[in-house]
């Protein structure tokens, strides 16, 4: 359950790609989320107009910071501000943890992400990857060319795909386009819960895609990043 | 009330919107916790049942035998998008409730999904013109991915309690939480006063 609403300070501003930044923020009132789930900003005009957004976290839980990666949306009043005005030590309100997109950190967890839908996703497997269960997550991430892969230091890896719709790297075997189930297969382990996040499209297509591999329905959760600036 | 530093906003708030919430425009973006169902409406049925003198069960062809009635206007998502001059088609909960006749204990609803989804709702944002079960959205018919082939419709309340795939309301005596609201969503969810989560 969500917090009440708190003024975080920004401690860091990193550039992911040229539409995606992410923003390292301290909570005056820590509280622990699960990998997966998200935070609401708001920002406040002077005459007392409001406009929030919801960011998912990127960072596994612990501590007294969290990560938002925000991509900027071409009409997006809050993505945009955020992006172009927000600089470290900068206050924001914020309020979560929230969502049901959540993982408990124990259950195995076949993650299928498109685009900027990698952001919660990437939460759980840095939270396995630091919990020492790596392999608990199998990460499949589908982006359109090199240059749109976020956190691209740490995927792909053993424990994470990355496949490429439009443009593929140097030296990269599978041709470029869309996800199938030739990526997705090597990715099922037992008794995974799959969790797909990305455009509503995209996910559609996952489910569909995760049904033709046996993956019950109701082991399959969604997470439907839209326009939502 | 503390200001973010160099934000002005963009426009003047449209006295339509509830607070915190803009206008999606032309978008109607989707947000649903499962993946998207598939329901034919061959085996379709809609179930009112609980408190009530007589549970019904209609079919698709009977629910759409009954007296049509339309909403006209706006939508309100709790994740801060709204929509505007949306129309919907379907049947009154009110013309559901009539042959079904609650009993006089019952003061909550239960409102369930072909997935499995609950929400739940006082009997008293159902009845009186407030909500419909609906299958057509301007001017055809609903998409799988709103809800089709028919979802619920409670438009004076965050969308989430209009939920999608409906299959039936339960009459209760007493409130319970669905799905969202054991996750720390509201038990009411009205957007003017700003209902989002538990404790709003």
């Amino acid at each position: 359950m969500p917090g009440p609403w708190q003024p975080a300070t920004v401690l860091a501003v990193r550039t992911e790609t040229a539409s995606a930044k992410t923003f390292t923020l301290r909570l005056p009132d820590p509280r622990p989320h699960l990998p997966g789930q998200h935070y609401i900003v708001r920002l406040t005009a002077p005459d007392g107009y409001r406009a929030q957004r919801s960011y998912s976290v990127a960072s596994p839980p612990g501590g007294d910071t969290i990560d938002l990666t925000v991509e900027h949306l071409p009409d997006g009043e809050v993505s945009r501000f955020l992006h172009e005005a927000v600089m470290p030590g900068d206050t924001l309100e914020v309020r979560g943890p929230i969502g049901y997109f959540a993982w408990d950190s124990k259950t195995p967890v076949l993650g299928v992400a498109g685009g900027s839908g990698v952001v919660p996703l990437m939460a759980m497997l840095r939270a396995a990857r630091r919990d020492g269960h790596p392999g608990l997550i199998q990460l499949v991430v589908s982006v359109r060319t090199p240059a749109d892969l976020y956190y691209s230091r740490e995927l792909p890896g053993p424990d994470a795909a990355v496949v490429y719709t439009r443009q593929i790297p140097a030296g990269f075997s599978r041709p470029a386009g869309r996800l199938t189930l030739a990526d997705l297969a090597p990715a099922i382990r037992g008794h995974q819960v799959a969790y797909l996040c990305g455009s509503s499209a995209f996910c559609d297509s996952a489910a569909s895609l995760l049904r033709d591999l046996e993956v019950p329905a109701a082991r399959i959760r969604v997470e439907r990043f839209g326009p939502s600036g | 009330m503390a200001f973010t530093r160099g934000f002005t906003g963009r426009r003047q708030q449209d006295p339509r919107l509830p607070p915190g919430q803009y206008d999606a425009g032309a978008d109607w973006p989707v947000l649903s916790a499962e993946s998207t169902p598939s329901i034919k409406t061959d085996n379709w049925t809609f179930t009112v049942d609980g408190l009530v003198e007589s549970p019904v069960t209609w079919t698709w062809e009977q629910i759409h035998a009954l007296p049509a009635a339309r909403y006209e206007g706006a939508i309100h998502c709790v994740t801060s998008w709204s929509k505007f001059g949306m129309r919907f088609d379907g049947v009154s909960v009110d013309t559901l409730l009539e042959t079904a006749r609650p009993m006089p204990g019952a003061a909550y609803v239960m409102a369930r999904s072909h997935t499995g989804y609950t929400t739940n709702l006082p009997l008293e944002d159902v009845t009186g013109g407030k909500a419909w079960v609906v299958w057509g959205v301007n001017g055809g018919p609903l998409p799988d991915i709103h809800g089709g082939p028919a979802r619920l419709l409670v438009p004076h309340l965050y969308f989430w309690k209009s939920a999608k795939w409906v299959s039936g309301l339960q009459l209760m005596d007493h409130d319970e939480p669905g799905f969202w609201e054991r996750n720390g969503y509201h038990d009411h969810g009205d957007p003017w006063l700003e209902q989002r989560y538990q404790g709003d």
